[in-house]
């Protein structure tokens, strides 16, 4: 009961924290002293503030999409075991509701994008589309792996199955799968070098230019699911990439959220250290992860 | 120490995609140098240690990774190309053929009738994928130095091969490693051959001139 409740508390409150971290550890590389790490929250709380402007000419669609996003994107983060304890919702074949959940979640962030009918948010939700479609298969191969590894269809059994000694025993294949996964990561994230999501300019935006006609409450939703979607995303790489277990509940809990600290500051250091890449190498990119996770189930699998 | 020989296969296979999704020639190079060390350490691990053994090891590893890159990239500095520019498929087309083919390679492999213990380790099905990347940089590369490099690796998966005999004939390894030295400078002759032939026209001393005229 109590793993439930601090399970609800951290997907709730600290998802925002990681962009913090994020933020600031690029500030440090560029000798910048940086945004506070609540920043994200007050940005949240100045949003929610605010009152909503809707153009005449989009309809219920476009209000509907952050809602559908945020929604999706939480029921995810039920799905998806924290830390090493089992998730609060989990059945048999969950992987797949957890996969196409995110599928949802895009449909409707496009196509709200689409009910603008601003010339440059349906580039942008083009981009996103194409994008990922490359990234799907990716992901699920990964799963699938994951899944013939602890032969079991459950997320909460399979990401919890790693253990070090079973990580050691299958080496090369699983460095290929985190591989794969901390591309992965970064694409559907919108993170550098796939997409920068700081800058403004229409032309070369990928996930930004898509919401760039929401404004108030419904753009704070927004940027409180693409935080979920890092936080879910990245608790998913975690308890493939550092299966620490001591057995006990809170220590557990503690390894956990230093993990996605530590995670955060990766993905910093990523942002910091590379440009983002030119539009035509991001499918070789992806489809370079996606050999990557076939390559290490074909391992697996043999 | 099956295990880690595995594990330095898997690394061979990855830097056989590696090669096929790089147009930099320079950064190829540098690939099949470092396969070519994986696979001077690969002997090692698998038979006991003798000095000859040891020989063998520092003999191939000079060869495949120090000499022969030496000289293709002294050829391709002389040639002042950086880049293939103008392969007869994509770079992605082929990188998706090598992922096909390193997986047919493990199908391919459980078919074959080996010896038991051969059966489990990575060597068979680790050999026929390199020999097929090095078919298909050899076919789908149109600069000489390309296929040069595509020409290593498909020797390359043959030596793998040729690892598996050593148990039987411990002959195979030096004869492997002579072998590797031959075709090392024949791999040169082709070299200087295909670049004179190629690139005797662009003499970029001569284009200079052209251009102040």
């Amino acid at each position: 009961m109590t793993d439930i409740i601090i399970h609800c508390a951290l997907t709730l409150l600290f998802p925002p924290l990681l962009l913090g971290i994020i933020g600031k550890t690029k500030a440090a590389f560029a000798g910048r002293v940086g945004a506070p790490f609540l920043q994200p929250y007050y940005d949240l709380i100045k949003l929610v503030r605010k009152g909503s402007v809707f153009s005449e000419t989009t309809t219920w669609v476009f209000r509907a999409g952050p809602v559908v996003t945020l929604s999706a994107t939480l029921v995810a983060a039920l799905l998806i075991p924290l830390g090493r304890h089992a998730a609060p919702v989990s059945f048999n074949g969950d992987l797949i509701l957890f996969a196409y959940l995110f599928g949802l979640a895009r449909f409707f962030t496009t196509i709200a994008a689409l009910d603008t009918g601003s010339s440059f948010e349906g580039m942008g939700a083009a981009r996103e589309v194409t994008f990922s479609c490359l990234a799907e298969p990716t992901l699920f191969i990964a799963l699938i792996t994951l899944a013939r590894t602890s032969g079991s269809l459950s997320l909460s059994t399979i990401l919890t199955h790693t253990t070090p000694a079973g990580w050691l025993a299958t080496g090369a294949s699983m460095l290929l799968l985190i591989g794969a996964l901390f591309i992965i990561l970064l694409a559907e994230n919108c993170r550098i070098p796939f997409d920068d999501p700081t800058t403004h300019l229409e032309l070369t935006m990928i996930h930004e230019v898509m919401v760039l006609d929401h404004s108030g409450p419904a753009f704070g939703m927004i940027l409180y699911g693409a935080a979920l979607k890092l936080f879910v995303l990245g608790a998913l790489f975690a308890n493939v990439a550092i299966p620490l277990a001591t057995g006990n509940a809170l220590v557990d809990w503690v390894i956990f959220v230093v993990t996605m600290a530590a995670l955060a500051v990766a993905i910093g250091v990523v942002e910091s250290v590379m440009a983002r890449l030119r539009l035509v190498r991001i499918p070789q990119l992806l489809v370079g992860s996606t050999i990557l996770a076939a390559f290490s189930m074909l391992l697996v699998l043999r | 120490m099956n295990a880690i020989a595995d594990q330095l296969l898997v690394l061979v296979m990855l830097i056989n995609l590696v090669m096929l999704g790089s147009s930099r020639l320079i950064f190829c190079i540098r690939a099949v140098a470092i396969q070519g060390v994986i696979l001077g350490i690969l002997p090692g691990l698998i038979h006991p240690f003798s000095g000859h053994l040891a020989a063998i090891t520092a003999g191939i590893i000079l060869a495949k990774g120090v000499v022969i890159p030496t000289l293709i990239i002294g050829a391709v500095k002389k040639a002042h190309i950086r880049r293939e520019v103008e392969p007869y498929l994509g770079f992605v087309p082929t990188l998706l053929l090598g992922a096909l083919f390193t997986a047919l390679s493990f199908v391919f492999a459980d078919k074959l009738p080996l010896a038991p213990e051969h059966r489990d380790l990575l060597f068979v099905p680790a050999s026929i994928a390199t020999l097929l990347t090095g078919f298909l940089l050899l076919t789908t590369r149109s600069k000489a130095i390309s296929q040069v490099i595509g020409y290593l690796v498909l020797e390359n998966g043959i030596f793998i091969f040729g690892m598996l005999l050593t148990e039987a004939l411990p002959t195979m390894v030096e004869a492997g490693a002579l072998l590797d030295l031959l075709v090392g400078i024949f791999v040169m002759g082709i070299v200087i051959n295909h670049i004179s032939r190629e690139f005797s026209s662009i003499d970029t001393s001569r284009l200079r001139a052209l251009k102040e005229e």
